[in-house]
């Protein structure tokens, strides 16, 4: 290749980084985010719903992007994306509104980043909005059409040492959760109480179904514990909430409940959520 | 062999072997087997070790048919990107078809290490079965596994010395694998289950322990409790090894003393780590024992401070650190001046989204610990802010610095004193530390960072680049200079098509390069392609645009994996990735 070596023109970088441009400053990488892709917030998006200033005073000299070939799709991609933004903070501001973190939420929001391995962000804590399932990716790729990612949430069960995780996005009723946690830990509490099946579920034992979780008719309940780390009986607020508020599950024995240790005093139950 | 050297052509092969023998290192023995056809002949077929970096870099039949007499292979797959959700989890990395020609070929094979790869319960089974003489079975960031998986390990692998499972994701299926051991096994030397979530029957680890005089490594995971732990330390005072399991419990005076006292009869701990949810009551306990140690791993271990530095400050030996950033400047400098034989530093964010309570952890702990330790040559350092002045003074104190990587958790923070790019303190870094092979930069970076670290950074053999750079100048000074790049990594960056292929043929001395959120076009990728027939040009589109063969050129790509490979393209990929 004869042009191998050939640097570019620094005076063309100069002149586009004068240019007037779409988006904020900063934005001139490709941040657009489709609907497809995993990513829920970008900085960007999140600065501009919710009023956040960046802490840190953005210095001009990088918004550069002097291959003109990038360029020309580049343009319409920031048209896009103000327009895509706009139909997101719609379909978000219910959920936004709902949260008293928004801010929290607001500071680096990335998929992958900072660079840190999935389990640390369940030590931190933190609210995981960038999902933990390392399936999101492909999930996100088979269903183009709405926002779908998985969310996977611990869930753990009285008296059984061994915890799950189940994908709370994948139901869209608490009913169909319920019945979700039910299958989960039948066959583990089969497993427990023969301990000569070990790890075959497959020896009819006799199916100790899990009923009345949510009503407090049944042997056991269904709690979570919140973004604030309240725990709150699974139920009480509307369906849409709870997928977003709800870090992690909990199976507890109806006996087990005292009232002081849970969020929700009022044990009434939203109707059709 | 010509000339004065002839005598030596008249050597049998077996002293030939011999004298590799003492070749230790890849690199060399990988030098000799250049020398000749005849050396390269005699060296492979005594070649013990091998190491694959790129499982996709040489089809596996090929290379066990290359290296008959192996004994012991490291095999890698996935990129390190994984590690943070970028790859998608059906990528590929499987380890089927490499053990199938393995459990063919290798039937003397006794250790097995994966890095980033998919194992499944069947592969495990296959080793299980095939390898006579299995002795060490490491998977490190796997998964694709669970229990059952090693229980069969377990049940069939005589001779089984090593088993560990570090940061690997494993099903829970089977309830009590560690049963699986026979009562006959008493060859464990080194077992790591940190990684496992369920619970492990405590009574029969200990059984196990027993009987395997020889333990020298055990690392527990969460479910066993602080009072189990005494009688597992007491059954194997020859620990050097120790990864506790959860680390508080109620307070009981009693429990505290027996844990000292055994903890106490370990004499030959060096390594230390676990401390699973830890509460301050029983962290006194290993006070005794700090003196000997030279690694400590507390990098999930949420212990504050005044206690963290406490525990820290007494291990005078210490020569690796890993620690959460909980342990703040103050801890930083007590570090500097009480560990003063430190070389490997790395500090992790205790809470890396929400920056409402930032812990007070800055440069300046950086600056601290560059200044007092002067055989620190490795540091991986998570902070929210950073100077170039701070940089500068690091390059200055450390000039023998190897490994440096920064994450200054904000993308594309300046010098939050000047609101200058960090360009300068990059800069300095690479001028300065002549040996660095290792390089992660972050904060406001533009192009002219490249440019240093491409003129300057000679020996730097990965480089990791996130949201930094200009344009594509900045790739273009990396690839036209960094003589001994292997593995470059960048993400969300304004590179694109013209420094790739400027320079493609510097991929072809890479292990690999991987791009994701940059500004690559396929058409650069298609170009790339036919022009290097001996690179494979991955592209993963995840959002289900439709097949890329349809795709025009100025199609953007989203994320893109290049590697040498004398294998062709893989057969195994999934949906999402084209194979351009």
């Amino acid at each position: 290749m004869a042009e191998e070596k050939k640097p570019l023109d620094w005076n063309t970088a100069e002149e586009k980084k004068l240019e007037l441009r779409l988006g904020l400053p900063g934005e001139g990488e490709d941040w657009s985010p489709s609907p497809e892709k995993g990513k829920k917030f970008t900085p960007l998006e999140a600065s501009l719903s919710l009023g956040h200033v960046s802490k840190v005073p953005r210095s001009n000299n990088f918004t550069a992007s002097p291959a003109t070939k990038r360029e020309a799709f580049q343009q319409p991609k920031q048209l896009e994306f103000m327009q895509l933004q706009k139909a997101k903070e719609k379909a978000c501001d219910g959920l936004l509104q709902n949260s008293s973190h928004a801010s929290r939420i607001a500071a680096t929001p990335v998929v992958g980043w900072p660079p840190i391995r999935s389990f640390r962000k369940n030590l931190a804590g933190a609210p995981q909005l960038s999902t933990e399932s390392p399936n999101e990716s492909s999930k996100a790729a088979k269903k183009p059409e709405n926002e779908r990612k998985s969310l996977f949430v611990k869930i753990n069960m009285d008296g059984i040492p061994i915890g799950r995780k189940v994908d709370i996005k994948a139901y869209d009723s608490y009913d169909k959760l319920s019945l979700a946690v039910d299958e989960l830990f039948q066959g583990l509490m089969a497993a427990q109480m023969d301990p000569l099946a070990l790890g075959t579920p497959k020896i009819s034992q006799e199916k100790q179904v899990i009923t009345g979780l949510l009503d407090g008719t049944g042997e056991f309940t269904l709690a979570y514990e919140d973004n604030e780390g309240d725990r709150m009986l699974v139920g009480d607020v509307p369906w849409d909430m709870f997928v977003f508020t709800a870090k992690r599950l909990r199976v507890l024995k109806s006996s087990n409940l005292s009232t002081s240790s849970l969020g929700a005093v009022s044990r009434k139950r939203s109707n059709g959520s | 062999m010509v000339g004065r050297f002839r005598w030596a052509a008249m050597f049998p092969d077996e002293v030939w072997e011999h004298v590799f023998s003492f070749l230790t290192s890849d690199a060399d023995r990988n030098a000799a087997a250049l020398v000749c056809r005849n050396w390269n002949r005699i060296e492979r077929r005594s070649r013990k070790r091998v190491f694959v970096g790129n499982c996709y870099s040489v089809a596996p039949t090929v290379a066990v048919r290359l290296f008959p007499e192996v004994r012991a292979a490291v095999i890698k797959g996935k990129p390190h990107f994984a590690d943070f959700n970028l790859v998608p989890s059906d990528w590929g990395g499987g380890a089927e078809a490499w053990v199938e020609a393995m459990a063919e070929g290798w039937p003397n094979l006794e250790e097995l290490r994966f890095k980033r790869m998919v194992v499944s319960d069947d592969c495990l089974d296959l080793i299980a079965r095939s390898f006579k003489n299995f002795k060490v079975l490491s998977l490190v960031s796997c998964d694709g596994f669970s229990t059952s998986g090693l229980a069969a390990i377990a049940a069939n692998c005589r001779n089984l010395r090593e088993l560990n499972l570090r940061e690997s994701e494993v099903e829970e299926t089977c309830l009590n694998w560690i049963s699986h051991f026979p009562e006959s096994c008493t060859s464990l030397v080194a077992l790591d289950i940190a990684c496992l979530e369920g619970e492990v029957n405590a009574s029969i680890l200990e059984r196990l322990i027993s009987r395997c005089s020889n333990i020298m490594t055990l690392r527990l995971n969460h479910s066993v409790p602080l009072e189990r732990l005494v009688g597992l330390l007491q059954r194997a005072p020859q620990l050097m090894d120790l990864g506790t399991g959860k680390f508080s419990a109620r307070h009981n005076p009693q429990l505290f003393s027996r844990l000292e006292s055994a903890i106490a009869g370990c004499k030959n701990l060096r390594n230390l780590s676990g401390f699973w949810e830890p509460g301050l009551t029983y962290l006194p306990a290993v006070y005794s024992i700090c003196e000997g140690l030279t690694s400590l791993n507390l990098n999930y271990a949420t212990i504050q401070n005044p206690e963290l530095v406490k525990l820290i400050s007494r291990c005078k030996n210490l020569r690796r650190l890993l620690v959460m950033d909980l342990i703040e400047d103050s801890g930083l400098v007590a570090v500097a001046s009480s560990c003063k034989l430190l070389q490997e530093l790395r500090v992790f964010p205790s809470d890396p989204y929400d920056a409402a309570e930032p812990v007070s952890l800055t440069e300046q702990g950086l600056v601290a610990v560059s200044a007092g330790c002067p055989m620190l040559h490795s540091v991986l350092y998570f902070c929210r802010q950073m100077t170039n002045a701070a940089l500068l003074t690091v390059a200055k104190n450390r000039p023998n610095l190897t490994c440096f990587r920064l994450c200054i958790i904000e993308p594309r923070t300046p010098d939050y004193v000047t609101q200058e790019p960090l360009d300068t303190g990059f800069s300095a870094i690479v001028e300065s530390c002549k040996d660095l092979r290792r390089l992660s930069v972050s904060g406001l970076l533009t192009d002219l960072v490249f440019k240093s670290i491409g003129a300057s950074a000679n020996y730097l053999e990965m480089l990791s680049i996130a949201f930094a750079g200009d344009g594509d100048m900045g790739l273009h000074y990396i690839l036209s200079g960094c003589k001994n790049l292997r593995k470059l990594e960048i993400r969300d960056c304004p590179f694109g098509d013209k420094p790739l292929l400027q320079n493609a043929s510097k991929l072809e001395t890479m292990r690999s390069l991987w791009m994701s959120s940059c500004s690559v076009t396929l058409g650069a990728c298609r170009q790339l392609a036919r022009a290097m027939p001996r690179l494979n040009v991955e592209v993963i589109n995840e959002s289900g645009r439709g097949p890329l063969v349809a795709q025009p050129d100025n199609c953007p790509v989203e994320k893109l994996y290049i590697y040498r490979t004398i294998a062709g393209p893989r057969t195994d990929t999934p949906q999402c990735v084209w194979t351009i």
